[in-house]
């Protein structure tokens, strides 16, 4: 594991001791910048890209943030945080946290167990156990705008699948509106996102599953345990790490929500089911005000910053100890 | 009993699509479920008959090869840097990359389509390879990274004695072995590349570069009474994904579950 570009322990012909002059001295000073040189240039292009299309950018929202801006020219006229004030009391904005809220919420109680179930199932030996692995992950590798469009259609008013299917068992009066509807509308969406990525996070929980020794989950077999005793004492506390990765990605993944509700509803029926990706692309997209465009996009940006700090400092804290140093960060 | 359910309802919506895609709009409305009483082709032929479609499909697979190309080869310096060498900086220069990671794209689209707009990106597919290619190194050089430690130290010294220069072991040594770990990084890019829609949308005001998701879209606007067409369109669409799932599943699942619980 050690590197033997290091400066000054590299074991060849040409590192005979040097006699201890300020000639030799000068000469492996050199030399360690050198070899600092090679090291940054292989960073050099990553760098370049990086910091040119992810990181100015960010910055920049932070910057116009606190401008009036129509998007030309460089913003001109400050305004403090006006925008931010008007921003937490944009009734839409509030809508979007909250809306943002409830995904979340959903996902770590509906979403996230029934694919631990999924995986678990999915884990013992069955017939026909690979096909279904493949089939309940598929959908993940789908476009969004693709999904979108797709449950558009299958969710279509009256005469979707869903209603025909609704009526086939006799339930012909639940149905109806489904994305039409404001108080249907993000069930719906939600549906759509627990199909296409509950399959991701099972075979994230499957990977963990099966890293478990089966000596373990045979001893607490020995001992007595039942199957629920089993799971809640051996499987769950062995499987935290992935748990804790699989919920944090859920997490981020509601934060920047948009590709879906931009195909399927645009964030109607009037904006109950905008998201904050939505209303930063109406207002700087459609509306021509980046200024305050990009207090929303500095906003989620906070939110996901806050939202990672104090995860990492609470919950990953375990999972990470050594990771900058050791790739053994992840509990195994 | 319960996965014959589930797998039900996953099946469901794609069945459903692909075999409206055989009816007639008309058809679609007295009988839904069913099976087509007679096969009409014409949804999709029509569809794989214009030039439209395969514009499309073109475009994404052009896009998708040059972001993966590009990402995977300035990851693989980088990560060979952050893995090999013991420098000063490396550990800040690596959380910077790591942070990247928590940004959801999102929040630098406004800026960066500005930016794009300044440099005359906009309607290049370049508008669209360059800052995929950006969004996507946190992971990749996570990944690479991990996989480069791996590899023997005893074989750099053997190649830093037989002459190699850093450069050298790299190219020679570290990139031939390393080639299920560059094959997963791939996969990952390309399937990340093929279904973005937020910066196509953005970059590209008129349809010479459109992609499959901004065609898709557009096509369900244009005909939007015309389900059957729609779904016809719809599923030819997801093929060509599908398809490099059933090939590539082992990569896709290892790039994802590697970067998950290493990143």
């Amino acid at each position: 594991m050690t590197s033997t570009f290091l400066p000054d322990k590299r074991s060849g012909p040409d590192v005979a001791l040097p006699p201890p002059t300020a000639d030799a001295a000068r000469g492996r000073a050199r030399r360690r910048r050198l070899h600092w040189l090679t090291a940054v240039g292989f960073q050099l292009p990553a760098l370049v890209l990086f910091i040119v299309l992810v990181l100015l950018p960010i910055l920049f929202a932070l910057y116009a943030a606190f401008f009036r801006w129509g998007g030309f020219g460089m913003p001109s006229d400050y305004t403090g945080t006006d925008n931010f004030t008007r921003l937490f009391q944009d009734p839409v904005f509030l809508g979007d946290l909250w809306r943002c809220l409830v995904l979340v919420g959903l996902s770590l109680a509906l979403q996230l167990p029934f694919a631990l179930a999924m995986g678990v199932l999915l884990n013992q030996r069955l017939r026909g156990r690979a096909a279904y692995r493949m089939l309940f992950f598929a959908p993940y590798v789908l476009s969004e705008a693709i999904t979108g469009v797709l449950f558009s259609m299958v969710f279509a008013p009256d005469d979707g699948l869903a209603d025909h299917i609704l009526g086939g068992i006799g339930l012909g009066g639940v149905g109806g509106e489904w994305f039409a509807d404001p108080s249907s509308v993000m069930a719906t969406l939600f549906l759509v996102m627990t199909w296409k990525y509950f399959g991701f996070h099972m075979m994230l929980y499957l990977a963990g599953l099966q890293s478990i020794p089966a000596e373990l989950t045979e001893a607490a077999l020995i001992d007595g345990a039942g199957p629920w005793q089993r799971f809640r004492n051996v499987t769950l506390p062995l499987l935290a790490p992935t748990l804790r990765i699989s919920v944090f990605l859920s997490v981020i993944g509601s934060i920047q929500l948009f590709d879906l509700v931009w195909v399927v509803t645009q964030g109607g029926p009037d904006h109950h089911s905008e998201t904050m990706a939505v209303t930063m692309f109406q207002y700087g997209f459609k509306r021509y005000q980046v200024g305050y465009a990009s207090a929303i996009s500095v906003v989620m940006f906070g939110i996901c910053l806050v939202f990672a700090l104090t995860y990492q400092r609470f919950v990953l804290r375990r999972d990470l100890e050594g990771a900058t140093t050791t790739m053994r960060g992840d509990g195994t | 009993m319960i996965l014959v359910l589930v797998g039900a309802v996953m099946v469901l919506p794609l069945a459903y699509a692909v075999l409206s895609g055989f009816k007639s709009t008309d058809e679609l409305s007295t009988n839904p479920f069913g099976l087509p009483e007679h096969w009409l082709t014409g949804n999709y032929t029509q569809i794989l008959g214009s030039g439209d479609f395969w514009k499309l499909l073109g475009n994404s697979t052009l896009i998708a090869v040059a972001t993966t190309v590009l990402v995977v080869a300035v990851s693989a310096l980088a990560a060979f840097s952050f893995a090999r060498f013991a420098f000063r900086g490396r550990e800040v220069l690596f959380t910077v990359f790591t942070t990247g990671l928590m940004f959801p794209f999102a929040v630098a689209a406004l800026p960066l389509f500005l930016l794009l707009r300044s440099l005359g990106l906009l309607d290049n597919p370049l508008g669209v390879i360059l800052p995929q290619a950006a969004f996507g190194l946190p992971m990749t050089i996570i990944i690479l990274r991990g996989f480069f430690r791996q590899i023997p130290g005893e074989l750099e010294e053997a190649a830093t004695l037989d002459g190699c220069s850093p450069f050298g072991f790299f190219w020679r040594v570290l990139l031939p072995m390393a080639r299920p770990a560059l094959g997963t990084v791939s996969v990952l890019a390309v399937v990340t590349s093929w279904n973005n829609f937020f910066l196509p949308l953005l970059v590209f005001t008129d349809n010479t570069w459109w992609t499959l998701p901004i065609g898709v879209q557009q096509f369900q606007g244009q005909y939007s009474a015309e389900y059957a067409r729609v779904f016809a369109y719809l599923v030819l669409a997801m093929v060509p994904a599908l398809a490099f799932y059933s090939v590539a599943e082992r990569q896709l699942i290892g790039g994802l579950t590697a970067g998950a619980t290493k990143g």
